[in-house]
């Protein structure tokens, strides 16, 4: 048999310090850049990069048969009256340009009606654009068309309100999912579980949230479905392990909690290592190939595989073992009390062995 | 019964597996053919069975708001005017009567003369205009203030209607252009009021957008000017019109100041832009009596037709129901000689006197282009939208750009898979086919799903199948890791792999449940797209318990069934 670990025993635990050490000085880099750049703004960046699904505004994807520089149409669309227009050459396909257009630019030349609607920045760009020579005919593409320099093939409209109701639902739907986790882990472990495996699947999210906001990656609709998949990952994980605490608990009722939850991460190292590390080579193969458009999806992916990976042990192992710890000191005397009065009813005793256990100093793993 | 219960499960898997590839791969509609294997065949048969969004196909994808606030303004508004009228008609003595719309409240207001009469006006209103409990608004007076204001509940339903109306005259807009295959739905919350529009292959979405954005809100109205053989009263201002009421710079409810542009559109497509500056020199102002004698509900057809034999102009010819016909002739018949307005998008847009008793047809004129009357004509048609529409959201994807995603999509995947394939064979040797067979089965069968479901495969779905693959590849590393840690503890190997199953399946139906879970909360609160990412989800999860689970474990059945009962070695 060819394997990956043989009988680890590594006290994962026992480094818990470096670890949450770690985990905070990533989360305050990240949350402190985000706040840093709220405040400041230093050359013109936000917190965060929104794309215009959550921020409003166009984005206009332009292909040209000869790509005129970047600065020829840049002063094209300055001069149709669009000054806030920011244009990016796509880097794997050469005469493609992204024209973005934020609200800002256009708003006060359009009449009322339009304000908190979607705009007429493509007509604007359009106009612009046809300085260059005549668009493809809708039906044709640009190579089917002899007497066309260049096509739009895609716009982004969002309308502030579309857009902000889509943040708001982001953010809406991604806390009702961490809810609906705690309360399913709550229900077939202990709360605890599930506070612990929501803690580090929060953690996951801050931490590759401010690494956006640190190399301002541009956040859209996809970036979320990315964050949510991640989010299943990451819970993914954390179950596998607590299914093992919980087993192991029932193995070896004299092992303290602190000892069983090591085993546990060791015995489930393999598997953490073989999964994370395909899913992550997969990421990266996306993050490769995977073209400008899913660039901000696979780069969002990619680290949240890395933290989900490292947060299950590193956070949600400690945070529920501390936890566990301190409810089973809460109760130690009415526990004891109870099992004095022989009156073991199934929760009673239970408690009571937790508490036993918990307190436990801790020794080598087994 | 061991055998008896293999035999069972491998019937189950081989049906499972040939009816799923039929779905995927299969024709659907007609019967199968030999060329259907050919890959030419294979391939248009996924490209029918698989309904690829927007994103992917290229198209038009349109999120507007129904403006349900102007809606009630208008209500107010026409109610007001309806209950002065009403306490008029009683011989009953308001001061004034107004509408107030400020934030989100909507209230009829009458002022009256004598506070002791209140309760006979508002019986009079009740009775004669739409105010009452019954229909939502909730009286209140105080002093010689008499108010109805629109309850929370009626303004959801009126709001709600309104929406669904405005959508079924969308419907009627999109069809008469004909655009193939739209898809047109409420989106969004209960009372966002907002519609969603796809209209795959549409690329230039501008010319629709114009023509749904359009009210046609038609009107016929009273112009208060003195009667011909004088011409019409017109104003150079608005100010300047307001003024002429003499009721100190406030409009009454029975009268409205619209702007009337005598030569509103040039020749040609582009109306929107450069002719602003042409019409503002030749706007000027008009007063008219309110309400209109008639709407565009009456209207029973309107068509374009060129104005002069040879000429680039064109007007819209309509015709009246039999109801506005009968309004429309009694009053035409009793003011020969007064000035009439056809009144669109609250504007004025053309101005006569009447010649003669009117029935049934009308004109409207002003110099329309071909495209713009034929627009205006299918919108009057189509009946006006109850409210304005607003745009909020337009995705635009060309096909090469989808395509584009596509391709550089499934390139990343192949090349993700083969890594995975290459490493379970490696690392787990015999039982690594194991595996393979299972993951590629989980996507045949996910494929299916999402085609017996009609669900429509985005960029977010795709999203979800790789968490789903992820979590498939997971579900064999787990099984297979907990086996050999059997093993290692000396266990025998039918043993240890009945052991390895059913620890793991353990861990595996919590992993997936919990997602499941997780992924209800995203269907029941997203839209859209994370919407397709739910499902993709719930469906790819379902899929793997069968797959991950149920088939691997035949397989090895299978093998140990070949090798007897002592086995000795095992490829893992």
């Amino acid at each position: 048999m060819f394997q990956l670990f043989k009988d680890v025993k590594i006290d994962w635990l026992g480094k818990r310090r470096f670890f949450i050490g770690i985990s905070i000085v990533l989360m305050l880099a990240g949350m402190g850049t985000a706040f840093y750049r709220h405040k400041f703004h230093p050359n013109g960046t936000e917190a965060f990069n929104l794309g215009v699904d959550f921020k409003g505004g166009t984005v206009i994807t332009a292909r040209f048969k000869q790509a005129p520089s970047p600065e020829t149409i840049r002063a094209a669309i300055h001069s149709a009256g669009l000054s806030d227009a920011t244009i990016q050459p796509v880097l794997d396909k050469p005469g493609e340009f992204l024209i973005k257009v934020p609200h800002q630019g256009f708003e006060a030349s359009e009449t009322q009606e339009n304000q908190a609607g979607v705009d007429a920045a493509r007509s604007k760009v359009k106009k612009a654009l046809d300085s260059f020579g005549p668009e493809a005919e809708a039906t044709r593409s640009l190579e089917e068309d002899s007497k066309a320099t260049y096509k739009i093939e895609g716009t982004d409209a969002v309308g502030q309100v579309a857009s902000k109701q889509l943040r708001n639902q982001a953010i809406a739907v991604t806390i009702a999912a961490l809810v609906g986790m705690l309360l399913f882990i709550a229900f077939r472990f202990e709360w605890t579980y599930g506070a612990a495996a929501v803690i580090a699947v929060f953690h996951t999210v801050l931490v590759t949230l401010g690494l956006f906001s640190i190399f301002q990656i541009e956040i859209n609709l996809t970036v979320i479905a990315a964050l949510l998949t991640l989010v299943g990952f990451d819970v993914n994980d954390s179950i596998v392990i607590f299914d093992r605490i919980r087993e192991n608990r029932k193995l070896y009722r004299r092992m303290s909690l602190y000892d069983v939850t090591n085993l546990s991460i060791n015995q489930t190292l393999s598997r953490t290592v073989i999964t994370s590390g395909l899913v992550f080579l997969s990421v990266v193969a996306l993050v490769i190939l995977g073209g400008e458009t899913l660039r901000p999806f696979s780069l969002a992916l990619l680290m949240g595989i890395i933290f989900g990976t490292y947060d299950t042990i590193a956070v949600a192992g400690p945070i529920m073992v501390w936890w566990e710890k301190r409810i089973a000191a809460a109760n130690k005397v009415p526990a004891a009390n109870v099992r004095e009065n022989n009156l073991k009813s199934g929760r009673g005793a239970a408690r009571g062995d937790r508490a036993r256990d918990g307190v436990g100093k801790p020794s080598q793993a087994a | 019964m061991k055998k008896k219960n293999l035999l069972q499960r491998s019937i189950i898997i081989g049906i499972v597996t040939v009816v799923g590839f039929y779905i995927v791969i299969g024709p659907h509609g007609r019967r199968p053919h030999l060329s259907d294997l050919t890959p030419a065949g294979v391939k248009a048969n996924l490209a029918q069975n698989i309904h690829l969004g927007l994103d992917l196909k290229g198209g038009s994808h349109l999120v507007m708001r129904v403006k349900v606030e102007e809606f009630f303004k208008t209500l107010t508004q026409a109610n007001a005017i309806a209950a002065q009228d009403a306490a008029k008609g009683a011989g009953l003595d308001v001061k004034e009567a107004r509408a107030e719309t400020a934030g989100g409240n909507y209230r009829v207001v009458l002022q009256v003369a004598d506070p002791a009469k209140s309760q006979e006006i508002r019986d009079a209103v009740e009775k004669k205009a739409d105010l009452s409990d019954r229909v939502g608004w909730s009286f209140s007076s105080s002093g010689d203030t008499l108010s109805w204001t629109l309850t929370g509940a009626a303004q959801r339903t009126l709001a709600e209607s309104a929406t669904d109306q405005a959508m079924k005259i969308i419907e009627t807009r999109i069809n008469a252009v004909g655009v193939t295959e739209p898809t047109l739905a409420r989106h969004g919350g209960q009372n966002s009021h907002e519609i969603l529009l796809q209209m795959p292959g549409i690329q230039d979405p501008e010319h629709v957008k114009q023509l749904l954005g359009k009210q046609s809100h038609l009107e016929l109205v009273h112009v208060v000017s003195a009667p011909a053989p004088q011409s019409a009263q017109t104003y150079a201002s608005e100010a300047e019109a307001t003024a002429s009421l003499n009721s100190g710079g406030k409009i009454p409810a029975n009268r409205r100041v619209l702007a009337y542009s005598e030569r509103p559109e040039l020749a040609g497509q582009d109306a929107n832009a450069n002719t602003n500056a042409n019409a503002q020199a030749q706007k000027k102002w008009v007063v008219i009596e309110s309400p209109a004698i008639i709407d565009g509900a009456e209207l029973r057809s309107a068509t374009a037709s060129q104005s002069r034999a040879g000429a680039d102009e064109y007007e819209i010819d309509f015709a009246l129901k039999k109801g506005g016909a009968d309004k429309f002739g009694a009053w035409t018949g009793a003011n020969i000689n007064e000035y009439m307005g056809v009144v669109l998008e609250n504007e004025v847009r053309s101005i006569a006197y009447i010649k003669g008793q009117i029935f049934d047809q009308g004109q409207i004129t002003g110099r329309f282009s071909k495209q713009s009357a034929d627009d205006l004509a299918l919108t009057l048609r189509s009946g006006a939208l109850p409210a304005p529409i607003e745009y909020q959201e337009e995705r635009t994807v060309g096909p090469s750009l989808g395509a584009d995603s596509i391709r550089s999509g499934v390139r990343a995947s192949v090349l993700g898979l083969t890594l995975v394939v290459l490493f379970m064979l490696i690392y787990y040797r015999g039982s690594g086919v194991n595996a393979v067979i299972a993951l590629l089965l989980n996507m045949v069968l996910m494929m299916a799903g999402l085609i017996i479901f009609g669900a429509t495969l985005t960029l977010p779905g795709i999203a979800g199948m790789i968490l789903t693959i992820g979590m498939a590849v997971d579900s064999n590393v787990l099984i297979f890791e907990r086996i050999r840690e059997e093993l290692r503890s000396g266990k025998t190997i039918p043993s240890a792999i009945e052991q390895g199953f059913a620890r793991a399946f353990v861990t595996i139906i919590d992993t997936h449940v919990t997602t499941i879970v997780s992924s209800l909360f995203l269907y029941a609160f997203g839209a859209g797209p994370i919407r397709g990412f739910a499902v993709t989800l719930v469906l790819g999860l379902l899929v793997n318990l069968f797959s991950a689970v149920y088939v691997s474990r035949t397989i090895f059945m299978w093998l140990l069934s070949r090798k007897g009962r002592h086995v000795e070695s095992l490829s893992i």
